[in-house]
This record gives C-alpha cells, sequence and structure tokens, in this order.
C-alpha cells in the first residue's frame, strides 16, 4: 500500500501535490474516524479497507469503448490509495464483467450491493446499462458513478453524472458553429438509440426555435437513425449530398464510426467541401477511424487529451506510464478518472460511507484541477457545470482544441423549451 | 423531387447505382467462401464471418508492421497484404477441417453449433491476443479518396477496386472449380464422396484444401474490408447473418445464383435505404426476403433437388 | 404428483402414469427435480442466488421447448429468441402501463403514458399497448402473440418442405428482423434500453425479497407443469409421428401422414413454451431488453438444450442450469477465461457429447448406480449434482 508510494514516478508525484492541496485538508488517518461511526449501513468498510465496486464491460462488443473507463478508474484509485486512501482507507476494488449485455448488468450490480456490499460502484457505460441497473440502486440505496455524455432526462439521487448531459454538449457547439462555421443548414444524423435521439431532438428545438430566431434560413434538412453496428452508409451519404447542408451534425456510436468516415472520405465529402461536427467521436474512436479519414472535422466534448494543462499533462503522462505509451484518452475515460475523485471528496466531506450522507455532501463539491479543467458538482442534481469545447480533428488522431466556452455550462438534464 | 434540377437527380442516380453497385459486391465477396463451404460442402460454417476479421486483421497488423519496419513499401503494401491475407486465413481454415469439421460431414446442424462456438473462441482471440479495440490499416493515400467526375458525381476509389476485385476472384473461382484439378476433384468429392474415394482421390486432403481456399477467399475479402468498415473483434456478427442469406436466396449449389441474389439484395437495400431511415429499412429488407424465399423455398436459382 | 400416483390403480390413472412417467425411473427422475427445485435449492440459496437460479429457470422454458421442437421432431430454430421476446414484451408492456400511472409519470409533458414514449415524442399511447392494459389479455397474448407469430413463419416453409439447415438460417434472419424492428420503434418499444423500471404486478410490488421468492416457486411449478405437458405430447401418437418423421422422413410421409401440421403444431408448442419462459423472466429480472431477442441469445439457448441432451425434458432443465450457473461462476471470477470454455462447451459437446448430459447419464452413471443396487432407490445421490460438476471435466 504505502510501498507503492514510493515507486511512482515524478509525473505521478507532480499530480498527487497538485490534486493534494485541493482534495485533503491535512492527512486523515482511519483512528480519527472510527468505522461504527463512518460506516453505519454495512457497507464492506473495515478500519483499514473499504471495498467499492467496478462494473464495465470487459467482453462483448462494448469492451471497446468501456475499456478506456476502467483503466482510468484504477488508476485514479491507485493514485488516491497512494495518497493515503480515503479517511485513512486503502480502496479494494471488486471488478464485474457486464459482458456487454444489459440483464447480466442489472444481475452483476445486484451481487456487488447485496453479496459485497461495496460502498459505490463505478460503472456502466451505455444508457440501456443505466437504465436497467438503475432500479436496483435506488431499491438497495447505493451509489453509481457513471461516466458517460448521456441523454439526460435523469437526475436519480443514487448516481453522479460524471459525463455531460445532453445540453452541456449540445447547445453551445451549435451556437458555435452557427457563429463560426456559418451553419444555416443541418443534417442531423445519428445511431439508432437514446441519446443521438434524444441529443437530436435537443438540437432540432435549438435550431428551429432559437437559431431560427437568429437567422430565418436556419433550418434542418435531414434526421436519420441508423443501427449500432451499421457499415453501410452509402445511401445515407448520397441523400447528404442531395441535401448539400452547412453542417452535418453527427452522433454515430461505436464501431459504425469508422465505417461512416472512411465512407465519406471515399465519397467526397471531406473537411474542405463540407463541415461535421460530432459529439460523439473522441480519441478512443479516431483510434480505429485513423485521422486521415476524418480530418479537418469538428468535435465538442468537454475534456481533449491535447489540453494544455499542467494537470491534464500530468494526468496523459501518468496514463501512459500505467496504461501503455500507445494509449489514448477520449472525453469519457477522463470522466471516468473524476468519478473516484469525487467520490473521495464527498466521502471526506460527509466525514462518512453512508450513502445518504455522501448523497447529502455531493452539492458544490469542486475538483478545481481535473484533467480538463475546473469542475463542480451541481447544487441539486447530482451533474457536474463543466466547460465544453469544440477540438478539430488532426491527422495523427489528436484534437487540436480550438474554441472553449467562456463560462461553466450549467448541467440541465430536464432542459425547459426542449422537450 | 422537388427543388433539385436534373443535374441534381442525374448525379444522385448515379452516385446512388454505383453504391448499390459495390454493396453488390460486399455481398458476393461475403457469400463467395460460402457458396464452397456451404453450397458446396453442404457444411454451415457460423464462423465464416470470423475468416473476414481474420483477414481484416491481416491487414491491420500488416500495416502496422510495413509502416514501423519497411516504409518505402506504403504506397503498394496492399498488393503484399492480399496474398497474406489469404494465406493466413488459408492455413487456420485448413487446421480447422482437419481437427473440426472433418468430423462432422454427416451432421450439418451439428456443425453448425460447433462452429459457433469456434467463432466465440475466434474471437475471444482477436480480443485477447490483439486488442479490444477497433483497429485500423494505414492505408496509402491512393486507395481513400474519391474521383470527381464532374462538379457533383463522386465515384470512391475503393468502389472502383472493390468492383475490380469481386470479378476477378468470382473469376478465379469459376476457372477454379471448372478448369484445374483440385476444382473438378472437389466437386466429384461433394457430389459423390465415396465413388470419388474409389477412384484414388485422397478426398479428406481435397475436403481440406477446399476448406482452406473457402476461407482464404474469406480472408481476401475481409482484407479489403477494412478499407470501408471497422476491424473489431466483434465485427463478424455484423456479416454472418446477411451472408448466409445472400447464398440462400441465390439458391445453394450455384454461383450465378449468388451474383443475382447479390444484385437483387443490393438493389432492395439500396432502395430502402435511400427512402426510409435505417433501422426500418433493415426490418422491411428482412421481411421482403421471407416473401421471396416463401415463394421459392429453394432459392431464385438451384441446381440441387434438396438442400 | 401425489394424486397421479394414487390413482395408478385405476386404467385411466395407469395410463396416464405411463405416459407422463414410461417407468419407475421416470418418475424418481421427476420427482427429484422436483426436490431440487422447490426444496433444495430454497434452503441452500440466499435470496440473491435463488432469484438468479429463477433467472436460469426462464431459459430451461426455452431448453425445453428447444428438445420438443429439436431434439424429438428434428427442426432446429435459431429463433427462439424471438418467442422469449415475444412472451417477455407481453408481460413487460402490462407492467409497464401499471407502473406509469399519471400520478409517478406527473413531470412528464404527457403523464400516464411509459417515460421513453414521452423521451420520443409520443403524446398517446399507441392502439396496440391497449390490451396491456387488463392482464387477463395480457396473458392471453403471452400465448397467443407466439403462436400465431411460429404459425406465420413455419407455415408457408413447412408446407415448402424446408425444414433443416435453411429453415435453421431464416429463424435466424427473423430474429434479426425483430431486434431492428423493436430497436427502430424506440417510441412504442423502448428501442435498446428496453422496457424498464418495472415495479408492480396488479399492485404488488414484485421488487421485494419475498415477492422473488414467490416468483421462483411459481417459476418452478410452472415449469415442472410444462415438462409433465411436453411429455405428455411427446407420448401421444403426434409425439411418436413426430419422432418417427424425424429419423426416416420419407417412410412417414409414404404411410399417408401429411407432416406439415404436425410440424407447424410443434413448433407453435415450443415457441409458446419460450414465451412463457420469457414473461416470467421478465418478472423476475424486472426489465425486458431487446438483448435477450438477439441472434446470440437465441444460439445460447440451444446450446443449453445441446449441453442437457437435446432428447432429454429433464436435461434441458439440468442443461440451462449447469450452463448457466458456470457462466456466472467464471465470470465472476475469470471473464475471459469463460468466452474460450464457453466456446469449447460448444465442439465437446458436439464432437464427444452429441446427446449431452443426459447421455453421460444413461450411458456411464446409469450402469454405476445399477452396480450399487439393490439400496439404489432411496440411496442415490440425485444425478443432478454430479452432473453439473461434469461440464468442465468432460473429455
Amino acid at each position: 500500500m504505502k510501498t507503492t508510494n514510493r515507486k511512482r514516478t515524478p509525473w505521478g508525484q507532480s499530480l498527487k501535490a497538485l490534486l493534494l492541496p485541493t482534495l485533503m485538508a491535512g492527512s486523515l488517518t482511519a483512528a480519527e474516524y472510527p468505522t461504527a461511526e463512518v460506516n453505519t449501513t454495512g457497507l464492506a468498510v473495515t478500519d483499514d479497507t473499504v471495498t467499492v465496486g467496478q462494473l464495465h464491460s470487459i467482453t462483448g462488443t462494448m469492451a471497446i469503448s468501456e475499456t478506456g473507463s476502467v483503466e482510468a478508474e484504477r488508476l485514479a484509485i491507485e493514485q488516491i490509495n497512494a495518497m493515503g486512501g480515503v479517511l485513512g482507507r486503502q480502496i479494494k476494488i471488486v471488478q464485474e464483467d457486464g459482458a456487454s449485455d444489459w440483464p447480466t448488468f442489472a444481475e452483476k450490480s445486484k451481487k456487488l450491493i447485496i453479496q459485497d456490499k461495496v460502498a459505490c460502484v463505478f460503472g456502466c457505460w451505455t444508457s440501456a446499462s443505466r437504465k436497467a441497473v438503475l432500479p436496483i440502486f435506488e431499491k438497495e440505496n447505493n451509489m453509481l458513478y457513471y461516466p458517460t455524455f448521456y441523454e439526460g432526462l435523469e437526475a436519480s439521487k443514487n448516481v453522479v453524472y460524471t459525463g455531460q448531459e445532453a445540453t452541456q454538449q449540445i447547445i453551445w457547439g451549435l451556437d458555435w458553429a452557427y457563429e463560426n462555421l456559418g451553419a444555416r443548414t443541418f443534417y442531423l444524423i445519428g445511431s439508432d438509440y437514446i441519446w443521438p435521439r434524444t441529443s437530436n431532438k435537443i438540437a432540432r428545438n435549438h435550431i428551429e426555435r432559437y437559431l431560427a430566431k437568429k437567422d430565418p434560413k436556419c433550418k434542418v434538412v435531414g434526421e436519420e437513425y441508423y443501427p449500432l453496428g451499421h457499415t453501410n452508409f452509402r445511401s445515407l451519404i448520397n441523400k447528404v449530398k442531395l441535401k448539400k447542408p452547412d453542417l452535418i451534425y453527427s452522433i454515430v456510436v461505436g464501431g459504425s464510426n469508422v465505417a461512416w468516415y472512411k465512407q465519406l472520405k471515399a465519397a467526397g465529402i471531406t473537411s474542405k467541401k463540407y463541415n461535421l461536427l460530432t459529439i460523439s467521436t473522441t480519441e478512443d474512436e479516431l483510434l480505429g477511424i485513423g485521422g486521415e479519414n476524418a480530418e479537418g472535422f469538428y468535435a465538442c466534448m468537454k475534456y481533449f487529451q491535447s489540453q494544455e494543462n499542467p494537470n491534464n499533462q500530468a494526468f496523459v503522462a501518468a496514463f501512459k506510464e500505467k496504461w501503455g505509451a500507445d494509449s489514448v484518452i477520449g472525453d469519457v475515460t477522463q470522466a471516468a478518472y473524476l468519478g473516484p475523485w469525487i467520490w473521495k471528496a464527498a466521502v471526506e466531506k460527509a466525514g462518512s460511507f453512508d450513502i445518504d450522507k455522501i448523497h447529502a455532501a455531493h452539492p458544490d463539491i469542486e475538483l478545481p484541477e481535473a484533467p480538463e479543467g475546473y469542475v463542480r458538482v451541481h447544487e441539486s442534481n447530482q451533474h457536474l457545470w463543466s466547460r465544453a469545447k469544440i477540438g478539430k480533428i488532426m491527422t495523427d488522431g489528436q484534437f487540436e482544441v480550438i474554441a472553449i466556452s467562456e463560462d461553466l455550462i450549467e448541467p440541465d438534464p430536464f432542459p425547459e423549451g426542449y422537450q | 423531387m422537388g427543388g433539385y434540377t436534373a443535374q441534381e437527380i442525374y448525379s444522385i442516380v448515379v452516385m446512388q447505382s454505383f453504391s448499390g453497385v459495390s454493396l453488390l459486391c460486399i455481398y458476393v465477396l461475403m457469400g463467395l467462401g460460402l457458396y464452397i463451404i456451404f453450397g458446396q460442402m453442404g457444411v454451415i460454417n457460423m464462423a465464416h464471418a470470423e475468416f473476414l476479421v481474420l483477414g481484416s486483421y491481416t491487414m491491420c497488423l500488416f500495416s502496422k508492421f510495413i509502416t514501423e519496419s519497411v516504409p518505402a513499401l506504403e504506397n503498394i503494401y496492399v498488393f503484399l497484404a492480399i496474398p497474406l491475407s489469404f494465406g493466413i486465413a488459408f492455413g487456420v481454415g485448413y487446421l480447422v477441417e482437419w481437427f473440426l469439421i472433418s468430423r462432422l460431414y454427416k451432421r450439418p446442424l451439428d456443425t453448425l453449433l460447433a462452429t459457433w462456438g469456434l467463432s466465440l473462441i475466434m474471437q475471444q482471440c482477436f480480443r485477447t491476443f490483439i486488442g479490444a479495440r477497433e483497429m485500423s490499416a494505414d492505408l496509402p493515400e491512393w486507395l481513400l479518396g474519391s474521383w470527381s467526375v464532374n462538379d457533383s458525381i463522386d465515384i470512391p476509389i475503393s468502389g472502383l477496386i472493390l468492383l475490380v476485385l469481386t470479378i476477378f476472384l468470382t473469376g478465379g473461382l469459376v476457372l477454379y472449380t471448372t478448369k484445374t484439378r483440385m476444382g473438378l476433384r472437389m466437386r466429384a468429392t461433394t457430389q459423390n464422396r465415396q465413388m470419388t474415394g474409389a477412384l484414388g482421390i485422397n478426398t479428406k486432403m481435397t475436403d481440406r484444401v477446399s476448406f482452406g481456399i473457402a476461407c482464404g477467399i474469406s480472408g481476401i475479402a475481409g482484407a479489403f474490408f477494412t478499407t470501408m468498415a471497422s476491424t473489431s473483434p466483434s465485427a463478424g456478427t455484423n456479416y454472418i447473418v446477411d451472408s448466409f442469406l445472400v447464398l440462400v436466396v441465390g439458391g445453394l449449389g450455384s454461383l450465378f445464383g449468388l451474383f443475382i441474389s447479390g444484385a437483387f439484395l443490393a438493389l432492395l437495400s439500396s432502395i430502402l435505404e435511400f427512402f426510409m431511415t435505417g433501422s426500418i429499412a433493415k426490418v422491411w429488407l428482412y421481411l421482403v426476403i421471407f416473401v421471396v424465399l416463401m415463394k421459392f423455398t429453394k432459392g431464385l436459382f438451384s441446381d440441387k433437388v434438396r438442400s | 404428483m401425489n394424486t397421479l400416483s394414487n390413482h395408478t390403480d385405476s386404467s385411466f390413472g395407469k395410463l396416464l402414469y405411463e405416459r407422463l412417467f414410461k417407468n419407475k425411473e421416470g418418475v424418481i427422475a421427476f420427482i427429484l427435480l422436483a426436490v431440487v427445485l422447490l426444496l433444495v435449492f430454497p434452503l441452500c440459496l440466499n435470496t440473491f442466488r435463488l432469484n438468479l437460479t429463477g433467472k436460469y429457470l426462464c431459459y430451461a422454458f426455452v431448453a425445453i421447448g428447444l428438445v420438443m421442437c429439436w431434439g424429438n421432431a428434428g427442426i432446429l430454430s435459431l429463433g427462439q429468441g424471438m418467442f422469449f421476446g415475444a412472451g417477455g414484451y407481453c408481460m413487460a408492456m402490462f407492467l409497464k402501463l401499471e407502473a406509469s400511472d399519471p400520478e409517478s409519470t406527473a413531470i412528464q409533458s404527457t403523464p400516464g403514458i411509459p417515460d421513453f414514449m414521452d423521451w420520443n415524442q409520443v403524446t398517446e399511447l399507441p392502439w396496440f399497448w391497449f390490451p396491456f392494459k387488463s392482464f387477463p389479455l395480457t396473458i392471453a397474448l403471452i400465448f397467443i402473440l407466439p403462436a400465431v407469430l411460429a404459425f406465420l413463419l413455419s407455415v408457408f416453409y413447412f408446407k415448402g418442405r424446408v425444414t433443416g439447415v435453411v429453415f435453421a438460417i431464416l429463424t435466424q434472419s427473423m430474429v434479426a428482423c425483430l431486434w431492428y424492428f423493436i430497436v427502430g420503434n424506440q417510441g412504442f418499444f423502448g428501442g435498446i434500453n428496453g422496457i424498464t423500471d418495472l415495479r408492480t404486478l396488479n399492485g404488488w410490488d414484485i421488487r421485494t425479497e419475498s415477492a422473488q421468492k414467490t416468483l421462483y416457486y411459481v417459476c418452478s411449478i410452472l415449469l415442472l407443469f410444462c415438462i409433465l405437458v411436453s411429455r405428455y405430447v411427446l407420448s401421444t401418437r403426434l409425439g411418436r409421428v413426430l419422432l418417427a418423421q424425424r429419423d426416416k422422413e420419407m417412410r412417414v410421409r409414404f404411410s399417408g401422414y401429411n407432416l406439415t401440421l404436425f410440424r407447424i403444431f410443434i413448433f407453435c408448442f415450443a415457441a409458446v413454451l419460450s414465451a412463457i419462459g420469457g414473461a416470467m423472466f421478465t418478472l423476475q429480472v424486472g426489465f425486458m431488453s431487446p438483448n435477450l431477442v438477439g441472434i446470440q441469445p437465441s444460439i445460447d439457448m440451444v446450446i443449453f438444450t445441446a449441453v442437457g441432451g437435446r432428447e432429454s425434458l429433464l436435461g434441458a432443465v439440468y442443461g440451462a442450469l449447469a450452463v448457466n450457473a458456470a457462466k456466472t461462476a467464471f465470470s465472476e471470477a475469470y471473464p475471459t477465461l469463460w468466452m474460450f470454455l464457453y466456446g469449447a462447451t460448444f465442439i465437446i459437446i458436439v464432437l464427444y457429447l452429441p446427446k449431452g448430459l443426459a447421455g453421460l447419464y444413461d450411458d456411464h452413471i446409469k450402469k454405476w448406480i445399477f452396480k450399487l443396487k439393490p439400496k439404489s432407490d432411496s440411496g442415490t445421490t440425485p444425478p443432478s449434482e454430479d452432473l453439473e460438476k461434469e461440464v468442465p471435466y468432460a473429455k
């Protein structure tokens, strides 16, 4: 435990140094917090350890996307342990495999909560898996730290959403495209499930109700959905060519991305002739797509690996040291990394592992030096205030950050006027 | 189609037809390997799609190897990758036939289960030994772009190459089955195993080579699919239903039928996808196939009496 | 069971006894299964594990259906997920309507409709949801819908004498079709997320521990009942004709039988069994998702049957239990290894144990037990436990 402390590299040290003052007001020892007091609901907390659960897909189709989150959460927990743990207790992880299958997610979350009595769970990725486990978390009263950008329409007291909900990612991005790319006609494209559909609904409402007020020419010229894993976009591309939109707004997810960008390029839709803004393509996906196939297109996220700030550089270096120099870090991976830190901050603020007390402690927790920049937990809905960023895809599969929102954007999972 | 000029509509029709042709080529390439394995040898290989993915991985890893160690070949390595992916898929197929399929020729439904198990194992192998993430081959620049015929018509270069490859492979397969000694042996063995054996032909060896060749062809197809789709451990699941359907619709034993059914499915899905959104187009595609097969229970063209 | 054995004196009772159990051994095996399901599991497992077992038993319904249509009639269906899903979705739609009363959905823009409809801008309940407001209608639909689906799917093909491989591939494509249909109609069926957050059945909270226990018993008893019905079907002339056509189709046809109807019947019968499993699944797991309708789960269900023994009804139950228990145990410890092992199971079963666990019992363990006679009736250990353990070690 403490010996691992010695082995850390300067990068890890500097990261700790950066996060340390903000997260730990003095060193905490387990003796100051007796187990009987910090754990009144029978969670798996002993005098020197606390057990948490980790629930992602390691096998099956979603393993591609979820691997990054698993790695980030492990890194964060390892760093926390090296700093002395939470309330003086070392964190132990019970990892379960959701196997890309929603009933399995439900089964495993039950196992983690009821059988292992974990203090909280870091996990889930797709909306479907979150929806499958949500009733269990609510009934058994446990806490899920959920890393993915998602569709909103939910604010459970048993989930902390460390990714953006849809409006945080969409509205500012569309305004940016309206002003900087001169986008007036929009073609909305998505994979066929709830996140892209809800996001496009919000986008359409924003275009038709708000942007159209500024310029009546603003309109949506097409909206299409393709099943997950779809690999033939040729007909869609021809439809896009027929409509000649100013902006292709793409929420294509997972493996389909590769086919989508390669076929766009093969059909002559490149950044020279068309603008494309995506909210679903991160560094992870670009690894499979190949930067040269998507070069010059834009993405709106809250984090890019290439962000230039010392915290991010330390984070990237620590991540690469642990998981290999080839690894890339996408938006969700970074959001997953925040989960354990927020939990730690909440536990220390509450002085307890009890779920209700953590829930009460969440509002206004700040991570001033997170890799993406300053974030703060919302006062009421357990989402994060964060800044949106626009990145331009480069040939090497990284993004060049070209715009950052001035203000923190408020998470608003039930947006008025966008329903 | 209000608001569009004749020129625009003409361009779209041309491009949409070409994408239909590309889809036809994809269907045929998916079906070619199965045509030998399922149509000729009567084996249901549910791991067929994994051989496609094996070819894709060969391409990706080979491209990685080339860019790292022999950058001089970067522009032409694709031509080396094709025989390589054929070779690797052939080898794996040869071994699979030897150790697994050869014991199951009399129980087609059991082969289905065994090969499904094989496909799970192959998928997990890709995941464990190569990695769960998507891969992509660094393709030379000349292969990626489009050929602009005029301002509004862009023809994908990869589509053109796909077309050439399909014609080349199909032609080769026809020549192989009708003109070469091995091809004749294969057909003799599938038609009457005992008689062929009695004539002194090593039927076991023939089976093994035929199976290997079928897998090799799938490997080439898979290698080429990297130019337009993703390579991931579970990519095969996207191909498996379609590749069996195209063969069943065509009638199991006929290469000509395979072409016609490929054309039929490509035409159908191009039209459906142009006029409706993706998921629903897929539902209609399957329903139409269902109805067509209801009418032609043996497929559109079949030279076998019973399947 | 007691009532049945009391009646063995009367000729009708004797007939029934012979039809359902064949002989004493049949009775013992059946009672053993009943004891394992109704006594051993509830006593040995905690509620969480019992609930899991209940979930596995839902797959056993499908496996029994496959024993009927694949093992005993030679019609392999790779599309049982379709019927499992039909049953499951019927039940889920009923429960979802009950869970979305106007009060608990007050924050929606249209209160009183399921939440996912509201998210997808559906403003009123579609017409095909109305039957699911009534519980009896829902139960009826759980039986009727899969039967109708199975009938439509099979009638033209069986008339055209399509069975075997081509039919298997067709059922597979239809299961894919249904998957796309559900995913594409997100506003009506919940899309990829499925229908989640189900709470009560006629006001009875199905999420509590006691409810889950009760549901487990209901599920087990229903399963035992289905086994008896299936046994009965197999013992009739219809069952014997099906068995005969599996092995010698032409000979049966030449004897003047029109096989189309026989085949359609057994296919529909299997479909209904799957649907019952699906409905029980929804009740015990608390949601329904298109994942259970896909190609992969449909083939999984075939492998449960193959592991248990494709001709043995009881074997199918043990097969479903064994594979799923192994899956849970291994995926908790070694998720990667599990995929290899699972794939290998398919191959091993096909190559070395074509009759599955039941075959293993018949060929090896039975002989061994008979050596231990005369005390065999009371002194034998339950075969189930032995058999479950043997899966990974089978040569």
